[in-house]
């Protein structure tokens, strides 16, 4: 997501944390280096100026130079003021209203269609009833999207086809709301520019209209420098209450993030990071400042095991696997696990680390392996996937042709899951050990992650477990 | 209205800002001094030109500094320079193949606005007497092929859809066909939006490529990747990892009509050595220009 910003810093941080007394000079370079980094990653030029003249102040004050090893409190200055940032905590909705009406605004193709179809399953999800409303009137077949998207949630959706009456649009919908039910409006706007005068007096218009407790700036996080003009304009103009940062999956380095915070002072409330429509998360500027800064992203790599993983069958194949008695209908069932959690390179991007070992690892591949394995396992007899030894060259045989593998596939998957098994046993030993010294116990939690979480707390690189079973 | 007018229009909010400031920042003093070089970087950063570039321009300020003294440099025209040289390129005209149908596909990352601009691409060619085919490739996006069909209705170009969730390379092998039994002379291909991080989509798209090379040898004849004004940085990733996955023939910039200056697209010519072909000033079907570097820079950094 931020990679190439957090790879970059970390260089810098390489570099200062060896630095034992601070000076103007020896940090000047350093300094550059973070502001480039910034500009870099579309952090406005303004704001990048203004970080590093706190840095910089904070630095040179006579609390860092007495420390012990100045070059980690600058590291931990620079942290700090980064995820001073990004803000604090996150963000909830003001959902008092009744009905509750938010406004998603924002330039041409920045994904509010999208965002609003993916907010509103959010809502629904925690026991609102949204109704979402088709407002964009210019874009051809916007309220088809619309009503697409409202049909996979199957959510209600407000449209008028022909319409040009934005304000008619909205006070139609408020009365199907009252009428139908439904607590929460979402409004669709059309995509605007800030500078374009009459869209946006349309936008008060609408605003005054339906009284939102929410107006949200649907921004791109690869919004370059204009990010922070169409933040005040629209913010000067309308009054927004926060933001959707689109589009993270790709590898945009978020600067509009980091400049839409400092310049509007107002939080960004959710991510977009992906395709789908559950691809929508609340945002959270704290675990955003460690991932910027390569730390990885742990607590959310966590949930989103707690959410998918069966904690009863995680712990049972914890047992199992301490005790070596991990079988290969175990490995199906945690293959299937995982293949639940998403895509693994989102996975590993959470990780700490995790995103540099990732550059360059074509990620495809390593997923297509998962199906195969998948296919070769399915084609074993229950009795084989409990007891592999007795897999004898006829049966590989038949389980070749009956997954559309060669025989040396076979072999090769059978191998690997020896050394697995052999590495488990070894793991479980060390865990065990772990337990007693008191270190660990969280992670245990993780078992689903089975092979991948097990290498616990350092993880400059990836486990060799992992690495095992990816095949490389 | 003329062409560099509206150019010049659609890049007034920059143009004035980027002049002013730069003016103020040299009239002020008349020699080159840290401070002021910092703020001429400033400006050029400010307008998404990237550090490399950014530090480029700024170098040959200096270096006019220093052989022919302040007062007589002209800081816009050195500036207008390296901006020109960076976009100095082959012809931008659009490519037409040797004999019948000329395909072009359009490529991007979500919300560019690929779409509008497949079908101003229609409108352009119609209006200079060549007969324009529509595909709609993007058979994923709720509506898009909606979308696609009310401008080909509004132009009266006709438009080739296949259904939602279709495999989009069937869809563009049949877009061909029908725009050959039809005599067309272009196809534009509306593919749908896709961050260049998604390898399966990155493939996907090698595959309609193919298949289209199959069904007439040589499709597309041109690639065009479509770009966001205001995307800053990623534009550079994006087009290379897009040159990479399907060998782009050249960019085209939309929503250049707000107050983004673009800045990214002379750093992407400048490293990829893509030539910015067209250029989206506006919502209506008319507003595509063909690209003039000279006028580009003119209108960035002209009085």
């Amino acid at each position: 997501m931020f990679d190439a910003l957090s790879s970059k810093l970390q260089n810098v941080f390489r570099n200062l944390r060896g630095l034992g007394r601070i000076s103007e000079d020896n940090i000047a370079d350093a300094l550059r280096d973070v502001r480039m980094a910034l500009l870099d990653a579309d952090v406005n030029f303004k704001v990048a100026r203004d970080f590093i003249d706190r840095v910089k102040t904070k630095a040179l004050g006579a609390e860092v130079v007495r420390t012990v090893q100045p070059g980690q409190q600058i590291v931990k200055i620079i942290h700090d003021e980064l995820v001073d940032l990004l803000g604090s905590e996150n963000a909830g909705l003001d959902l008092s209203g009744k009905p509750t009406c938010i406004l998603m605004v924002g330039l041409h193709g920045s994904g509010k269609t999208t965002s609003s179809g993916k907010l509103a399953r959010l809502l629904h999800k925690q026991g609102r009833a949204p109704l979402l409303v088709a407002a964009d009137v210019y874009r051809p077949a916007a309220m088809d999207q619309l009503a697409t998207l409202g049909r996979q949630l199957n959510l209600p959706v407000f449209t008028r086809p022909g319409e040009k009456d934005v304000l008619r649009i909205a006070r139609e919908a408020m009365a199907e709301a009252e009428a139908t039910h439904r607590n929460v409006l979402l409004f669709d706007t059309a995509g605007r520019l800030q500078i374009d005068e009459p869209l946006v007096q349309e936008l008060v218009r609408l605003r005054d209209v339906v009284k939102p407790r929410e107006i949200l700036l649907v921004l791109d996080s690869a919004t370059g420098q204009e990010a922070v003009n169409v933040a005040t304009h629209f913010d000067d103009a309308l009054g927004i209450t926060g933001a959707v940062l689109t589009k993270l999956d790709g590898d945009a380095r978020g600067g509009a993030a980091l400049s839409f915070r400092s310049v509007v002072g107002k939080p960004i409330k959710f991510m977009g990071v992906g395709e789908k429509l559950e691809d929508f998360e609340p945002f959270h500027p704290e675990r955003m400042g460690q991932r910027i800064l390569g730390m990885g992203d742990v607590v959310s790599l966590v949930e989103k095991a707690v959410e998918t993983v069966d904690e009863e069958e995680a712990r049972k194949l914890e047992e199992k696997m301490r005790r070596g008695q991990f079988t290969l209908e175990d490995f199906l069932a945690q293959l299937r696990q995982m293949k639940k959690m998403g895509p693994l390179e989102g996975l590993i991007g959470m990780l700490p680390g995790g995103s540099e070992a990732l550059k360059g690892a074509d990620m495809s591949k390593s997923e297509k392996e998962f199906r195969r394995m998948e296919g070769i396992i399915c084609a074993m007899t229950p009795k084989e996937r409990r007891n592999p030894n007795i897999l004898n060259a006829k049966r590989r045989i038949r389980i070749a042709n009956g997954s559309g593998v060669k025989v040396a596939d076979v072999n090769s998957l059978l191998k690997r899951f020896t050394q697995m098994q052999g590495m488990m046993k070894k793991m479980g030993k060390m865990q065990k050990m772990l337990g007693k010294m008191g270190g660990l116990g969280g992670l245990g939690g993780l078992g689903g992650l089975g092979g991948m979480g097990g290498g616990g707390g350092k993880m400059p690189k990836l486990p060799k477990g992992m690495r095992g079973m990816f095949g490389r | 209205m003329g062409l560099f007018q509206r150019i010049k229009q659609g890049l007034q909010k920059t143009h004035s800002r980027l002049t002013q400031e730069i003016k103020r920042i040299v009239t002020r003093s008349p020699k080159l001094t840290g401070e002021s070089v910092e703020e001429l970087e400033a400006a050029l950063l400010g307008a998404d030109f990237g550090t490399t570039l950014t530090m480029q321009i700024v170098e040959a300020v200096r270096r006019g500094y220093e052989t022919q003294g302040g007062s007589k440099l002209d800081v816009f025209a050195v500036a207008r320079r390296e901006v020109e040289s960076a976009l100095a390129g082959p012809n931008p005209a659009l490519a037409q193949a040797d004999t019948g149908l000329t395909v072009v596909s359009l490529v991007g990352v979500n919300g560019t606005g690929k779409t509008t601009t497949s079908a101003k691409l229609a409108k352009l060619t119609q209006n200079s007497g060549k007969q324009a085919v529509l595909a709609a490739c993007d058979t994923f996006r709720a509506a898009a092929i909606e979308q696609l069909k009310l401008w080909g209705d509004r132009l009266n170009v006709p438009v080739v859809a296949g259904t939602y969730h279709a495999d989009p390379a069937a869809v563009a092998h049949d877009a061909i066909s029908a725009a050959q039994s039809r005599g067309a002379d272009y196809l534009f291909v509306d593919t749908a939006g896709r961050l260049h991080t998604k390898n399966n989509l990155m493939k996907e798209l090698q595959k309609v490529h193919r298949v289209m090379d199959k069904k007439l040898p040589g499709a597309p004849h041109e690639v065009l990747l479509v770009v966001d004004a205001t995307t800053g940085m990623n534009a550079l990733t994006q087009a290379r990892e897009f040159h990479k996955a399907v060998t782009l023939t050249g960019l085209v910039i939309t929503k250049l009509d707000g107050t983004s200056r673009g800045g990214m697209a002379v750093a992407i010519q400048r490293e990829l050595g893509l030539p910015i072909k067209f250029i989206g000033v506006g919502e209506q079907a008319e507003d595509l220009q063909p690209f003039s570097a000279a006028e580009f820079a003119e209108a960035l950094f002209g009085e």
